[in-house]
Formats: structure tokens, C-alpha cells, sequence
């Protein structure tokens, strides 16, 4: 019995030392990721977050989703005010002008230059980086997750119609859908009108003809600029969208009807979409046993010099007020964020593509873009890369951008329900944007932009 | 000798309110007066500069013609659901409170619909009423483009009544027929006696015997339809198509927690607030007179 109790005492002692030595072992410097992925994609960013914590022991991130990108938003900014904001949090594309003048964050450069990081900014895609940067080109967060818009078309439905390739300009796109529906297609196009669908059917659109969506370079020149969608050519757009759905080519699916957009494709029931290269994984493991389907750059209205596509997705932003200690390990991390691996890790479990060009050829290298899922993916870096960005294919930096997207979804409703003419909707889209925009400019008074 | 602590009667009153009043302090009072001066204010939504801008957020509210379509729609929504919830309760309840067989497994089958929650009463409905699938497929196909709520206003403010009312005739069902088990048996037997039938007895001894809680019910609901709308708004619709389900409850929450526009949010769930002071004091005034309290 004694002999047990003093085994157990042993026991317990040795246990006690372990445990006091483990703090002197130097205990790991612990900060917050917030991110807004949710699902699937959050399980890669937690895979990621396990892969830095055990690639070294001096850091700890603790990564936690906060379900969307506007929770994400809501969440930081009601912490930042209670004085318990994270360390570093992913804002989507549009709060980039929100974000820059909250400020609430270390510009990204700094924090690298200040730790020690060498970060060739160059190295990253010109059309993303800009995104992100102030006008003078300073990097203020880390683009993180990119994606872009590309064509998804039914190679099976353009055979039966005697075409090979998909359209390059809208002209044939008409002509291809009205060719589709005399062959019997149901539906040879769909399309949301939503809120968020601003993204590909406005932003990219207007960035690839190189039509300004905002004048003073789409904000980029002063929080006093304005909306001018009602008179580039994206009037004659919705004009051509508007008439190929009334003449049943195009169909509206969306999640609230019953399919999305990327449903109907993937099911072989519509024959093109436009959606972001993110979705190209769930084409790939949701489509019709057998469907033959590939991706193009978005089209292109004849005589057009096309010009870069818009960068869509989120950023990692550093907010101001925390440790030393903990800029420190942010800082690590979105250098290991950097690292090419992790962008080849990243993309071939997500879909997003590669920010950096040597994180692009790395994964060409590894022969990634030859491998049959992901074959298709590289589209969306020429169509990034098409040309150098102009003023106005750099970005959009326009303030409470998510109240002008759901004003775009609200018109274009009204458009398609036959409620008001083009004309008349794409006005109010402005005239209620610009008030919106003024709303903005009214609450910082005096500021301008980085 | 009587053993007895005394307390003046109000400092006892005052102890038992206290946490009370901590509380109603805490999660109303202070926050609606926080409501007051943000809306008298442009708030910069990290913080840092508040701008005094006195009665503009009001002005440039009142001004804005989606908030006008955003009032009628919720009036529009408030009337319809209402008026169908409380119906369709008031008929269920009077149909179980007689001798039927089985009237105990619909009583425990109707009240069920309240235990839901609005998002899950929601996420049923979107499923049920989405135009691609389920029954009202079957209608399209028969007659094309006949439910279109992606598109068309009217279906969409259908969807969300129909949910909505739905939910609420369990909640009213559970009163109405609390009211009538309430009702002396006596008394209906007395007119069965002298001859009346089952409607006559309904409209002249029942229905005024249960006006108060008509009247109780009325209140609670439209009150209900104006703020518990919005989950079943946000998950439905969105606010849409084109704003035509854009309630006011979902328009606050969009402009302020979506837009960040916290000022003009503030503003519009102050107006909320008065529009259903308003409403109620109307129905108290004009409603509770026709009202027979036992």
C-alpha cells in the first residue's frame, strides 16, 4: 500500500515539475484571426492556421470565423470599440475604402518593414496589389483570398450548335444563346440580379471596357466622387441582358428560387454562367456525370481593347492597439501567409488563385494548372493580367460600397419585373448611390483618402 | 408579544423593484436614449468623430422615397398578417373548444407552430414556396410564371405573410382557446335551449365574452408583425425584389449593421418606436371602447 502511495507521489511530483517547466519553455505569443469564410473554405483557413502553429513555437493564432464577410465587419468594428478587436481580420474588397479611413489599422508594409520581413510588393499582381494600396502604392493590408469572374460554358451545349470554343464577344453571345434555345436548351444562360451579382455584372464589366463606374477615378481621387453607370456602356449591358431575358435566354437562378446559378450549370440545366474562378472546385465535384465544360475570360463587346479584370475577394488587415508581441507574431503569420507553399496549399483546396507571381509560378512549376480539377484556373490570372490597370480598371474605393451593391440589386429588380425602363432604373441606381456616397462623405468630414 | 419586522411600505416596494428597474435600465432605457443621440448625430462607425448634425438624419430620412415604400410595406404586411393569423386562430380555437373527438391531439398540433423559430418557420417556407421545387412548381408548370417571388413584389410580401401568419396562429390559438374554456358552460347551454344555433350562439354569447382578448391579441400582433418580422424577412426575401418586402425592422438592420450607417439607423428604429406608441395608444383609444371586460 505504501509502496503504491509513494509510486503515486512519484507519479504526481514528476507531473508537477513537467508542468513548471513548461511555462520557462517559452510559452507561445497568442493572437486573434477573424475571417469571414464559412463552411468549406473556413476549413481551409483552419488547416492553414494548424500548419503555422506547428510550423514554429514562438506564435500561436487562434483563427476563429465569424460566418460572413459583413459579420466579419460588424464583429471587428463592435470589438475595436469595446478595446477587444482581433489582430488581424479579413475585410472584403469593398470595405477597403471604409477601412482606410476607420483609422484602426498598422499599414501591412509597416508592420512587415518594422519586424524585419522583406516583402517584394512588386511581386504581387499589379491589378490586385492596387486593390489594396494607397494611391501612392503603399501596401495598408495583405490581399489574401483573390478570385476574379470568368465565362463557365457547356461544351456539350456549344457542340450541338457547331462551336468549339466559347464567345469572346457579346455579339455572339446573343447569337450562340439564341442558337441553344432553337436547339431545344431550356435555359442557355443564367444570371443573378442580386446584390452581391454587382460584382461581376457591374464591377467586371466595367473594369474589362475600361468604363468608369464612379467618376475621380472611381474614387480613388476623393470621397466627393459620384456614380456614372447610367451613362457608360454597361447601360447598353443591361440593355442587351434585359432583352435576351425577355426573349427567354436567359434565366434568373438563385438560391432563394430553389438554384443557383452554379447549381443549374453544374446539373446541365443551364449552358453558361459568369461566376467567380472560386466556384471552379464545386463545378468540378458537383457537375452532371460525363458533362464536358471548361471556363473563358468574360466576353467583350466587339471592338472593345479589353482591359484587366477586377480582383474580387478579401485582405488581411493589421488593426492598431495591440501588443508588440503580438504585431510580432501577425507579422509571421502573413509572412507565412506569403510563402508560396502556402499559396499552392491555399488555392488547391479553395479555388482562389495565387496573388503573387511567384507564388503563380511556383504552382506552374509544380505542373498544377496541367492536372485535370484545376485545369482552366489560370484563366483567371489572363484575365487579371489582360493589360497593366488604368485609373480606373485599378479598383473601386468608394465608401459604404455595400449599400450601392444592394441598391444595384434593387434596380435591377425593378428592371427585370418590368417596373421601370433601364434608363429610368440605372438613374435611381445613381442618384440613390450618390447619396449614399454623400452620406459617406458627410461622416468624415475633411478626410481623405490614403 | 408579536414578533414583527416592519418596513415602511414604499422602502420595501422600492427593494423588490430595484433589480427590476436595474434591468430595464440597463437594456432599455440606456440604450434607447443612447438610440436618441445617435441619431442626432453622423457616427463614424470605428469610433473617433461623432458629428452633431441635430434633426438631418430625420430629415434626410423622411425625404427618401424608399423609406415611404418601406413604411407602406410594413402597414401593408402588419394588416394582412395580422388580420390572417388571427382569423384563422380565432376559427381553429372555436372549432376545438367543442366536444369534438380528438380535439386534444389538434389542440397540442396547433400550438406547436409557435414553439418554432421564425428563422427555421422561414427557411421552411423558402422551401416550400420556391417557385422551382415542391408543390408550387407543379402551378408554374400548369400555368407559367404564376409564382414568381424572385421577381414579383406581390409574391414575395405573399411568402413572408403566409409565414409569418402562420407562426402566429399557433401563439393565438392558445389564447382564444384559453377564452373560450373560460366561457360558462351554463351559459351556452342556456342558449342552446332557447333555441339558437352553434353561429348564433358564437356571435352573441361568445365573441363578447372574448372581446378582451381579441383586443390583447390585436395589440401583441401588430406590434409583433412590425418588429419579429425580421427574421423571417431576412431569410425569405432580403428586403426584395426590389424592395418589396424592405420592412421597416430589416431596413434598420440593413442600413445600420450591413451599410454601417448607425446614425440613420438610429433615426429609423426611433421612428419605428413612435409609429407603435402610436398604434398602440390608437387601439386603446378607439379600440378598447368596444371591448366588454368581465
Amino acid at each position: 500500500m505504501s509502496m503504491i502511495k509513494n509510486g503515486l507521489a512519484a507519479i504526481a511530483a514528476g507531473t508537477i515539475s513537467v508542468a513548471m517547466a513548461l511555462p520557462a519553455a517559452a510559452e507561445p505569443t497568442k493572437f486573434d484571426f477573424w475571417f469571414g469564410l464559412s463552411g468549406d473554405l473556413a476549413r481551409v483557413v483552419d488547416t492553414m492556421c494548424k500548419n503555422f502553429n506547428e510550423s514554429q513555437k514562438d506564435y500561436e493564432v487562434v483563427c476563429t470565423s465569424q460566418g460572413n464577410y459583413d459579420a466579419t465587419l460588424q464583429n471587428t468594428i463592435a470589438a475595436f470599440r469595446a478595446g477587444k478587436q482581433p489582430a488581424i481580420v479579413q475585410v472584403y474588397d469593398v470595405g477597403t475604402a471604409t477601412m482606410m479611413l476607420s483609422g484602426a489599422y498598422k499599414p501591412a508594409d509597416k508592420l512587415m518593414e518594422e519586424n524585419g520581413y522583406k516583402i517584394d510588393y512588386a511581386d504581387y499582381f499589379p491589378g490586385i496589389a492596387r486593390y489594396y494600396a494607397t494611391s501612392k502604392g503603399e501596401m495598408l493590408s495583405f490581399p489574401f483570398n483573390s478570385s476574379t469572374a470568368l465565362m463557365y460554358w457547356n461544351k456539350d451545349a456549344f457542340a450541338k450548335i457547331g462551336k468549339t470554343e466559347a464567345p469572346k464577344t457579346w455579339e455572339d453571345v446573343g447569337a450562340d444563346l439564341q442558337a441553344m434555345k432553337d436547339a431545344g436548351y431550356e435555359c442557355p444562360m443564367a444570371i443573378n440580379i442580386s446584390a452581391n451579382e454587382s460584382w461581376q455584372l457591374m464591377e467586371q464589366f466595367s473594369a474589362i471596357h475600361n468604363q468608369p463606374i464612379a467618376t475621380k477615378n472611381n474614387g480613388y481621387d476623393g470621397l466627393d466622387a459620384r456614380l456614372e453607370v447610367n451613362k457608360t456602356k454597361f447601360v447598353q449591358y443591361v440593355t442587351d441582358l434585359k432583352k435576351w431575358y425577355d426573349a427567354g435566354l436567359i434565366k434568373i437562378k438563385s438560391k432563394d428560387l430553389g438554384q443557383d446559378m452554379v447549381q443549374a450549370f453544374a446539373s446541365g440545366t443551364c449552358q453558361v454562367i459568369m461566376t467567380s474562378v472560386g466556384d471552379h472546385g464545386t463545378v468540378g465535384k458537383t457537375q452532371k456525370e460525363g458533362m464536358n465544360w471548361d471556363v473563358a475570360e468574360l466576353p467583350a463587346y466587339a471592338g472593345t481593347e479589353r482591359k484587366n479584370s477586377l480582383v474580387g475577394g478579401a485582405s488581411l488587415w493589421v488593426l492598431s492597439g495591440k501588443s508588440d508581441a503580438e504585431y510580432k507574431g501577425a507579422a509571421a503569420f502573413l509572412n507565412f501567409i506569403h510563402d508560396p507553399k502556402t499559396a499552392l496549399f491555399w488555392s488547391t483546396n479553395t479555388g482562389y488563385i495565387p496573388v503573387t507571381k511567384s507564388g503563380f509560378d511556383y504552382m506552374k512549376g509544380q505542373g498544377f494548372y496541367d492536372k485535370a480539377p484545376y485545369k482552366g484556373r489560370e484563366t483567371a490570372i489572363a484575365s487579371l493580367t489582360a493589360s497593366e490597370p488604368t485609373e480606373i480598371t485599378r479598383g473601386i474605393r468608394l465608401g459604404n460600397f455595400t449599400q450601392i451593391r444592394a441598391e444595384f440589386g434593387t434596380q435591377m429588380q425593378a428592371i427585370f419585373a418590368n417596373k421601370v425602363s433601364v434608363q429610368e432604373g440605372l438613374d435611381t441606381l445613381v442618384k440613390n448611390g450618390d447619396a449614399i456616397l454623400d452620406r459617406f462623405q458627410q461622416t468624415y468630414p475633411g478626410k481623405t483618402l490614403p | 408579544m408579536e414578533k414583527r419586522v416592519t418596513f415602511s411600505r414604499s422602502t420595501i416596494g422600492i427593494l423588490f423593484a430595484v433589480p427590476q428597474l436595474i434591468l430595464i435600465f440597463t437594456f432599455f432605457y440606456w440604450p434607447a436614449g443612447q438610440a436618441v443621440y445617435w441619431s442626432l448625430t453622423l457616427q463614424q462607425p470605428w469610433g473617433g468623430g461623432n458629428i452633431w448634425v441635430g434633426l438631418d438624419n430625420f430629415r434626410s430620412i423622411l425625404a427618401n422615397a424608399d423609406y415611404w415604400n418601406s413604411i407602406s410595406a410594413s402597414l401593408v404586411f402588419a394588416g394582412i398578417s395580422t388580420g390572417l393569423a388571427m382569423f384563422i386562430a380565432l376559427v381553429l380555437a372555436a372549432l376545438t373548444d367543442r366536444q369534438l373527438a380528438g380535439s386534444r391531439f389538434y389542440r397540442v398540433v396547433l400550438i406547436w407552430p409557435y414553439g418554432i423559430a421564425a428563422p427555421a418557420v422561414a427557411l421552411a417556407f423558402r422551401f416550400i414556396l420556391a417557385p422551382e421545387a415542391g408543390f408550387m412548381a407543379v402551378v408554374n408548370q400548369v400555368w407559367p410564371g404564376f409564382w414568381d417571388p424572385g421577381l414579383d413584389g406581390t409574391d414575395a410580401m405573399a411568402s413572408i405573410i403566409i409565414a409569418f401568419s402562420w407562426k402566429y396562429v399557433g401563439y393565438n390559438f392558445i389564447f382564444f382557446l384559453a377564452a373560450f374554456q373560460a366561457i360558462p358552460r351554463s351559459l351556452i347551454e342556456a342558449g342552446a335551449m332557447d333555441g339558437s344555433g352553434v353561429i348564433r350562439r358564437f356571435w352573441d354569447i361568445q365573441f363578447p365574452l372574448i372581446t378582451p382578448t381579441i383586443f390583447f391579441l390585436l395589440v401583441i400582433n401588430i406590434t409583433e408583425s412590425f418588429q419579429d418580422s425580421f427574421g423571417i424577412v431576412n431569410i425569405m426575401t432580403s428586403g426584395g425584389p426590389a424592395n418589396a418586402t424592405n420592412l421597416m425592422v430589416y431596413k434598420i438592420y440593413s442600413d445600420g449593421f450591413q451599410g454601417l450607417d448607425y446614425s440613420g439607423a438610429a433615426a429609423q428604429s426611433i421612428i419605428l418606436m413612435l409609429l407603435i406608441i402610436v398604434l398602440t395608444i390608437f387601439q386603446f383609444r378607439f379600440i378598447e371602447r368596444r371591448v366588454h371586460y368581465r
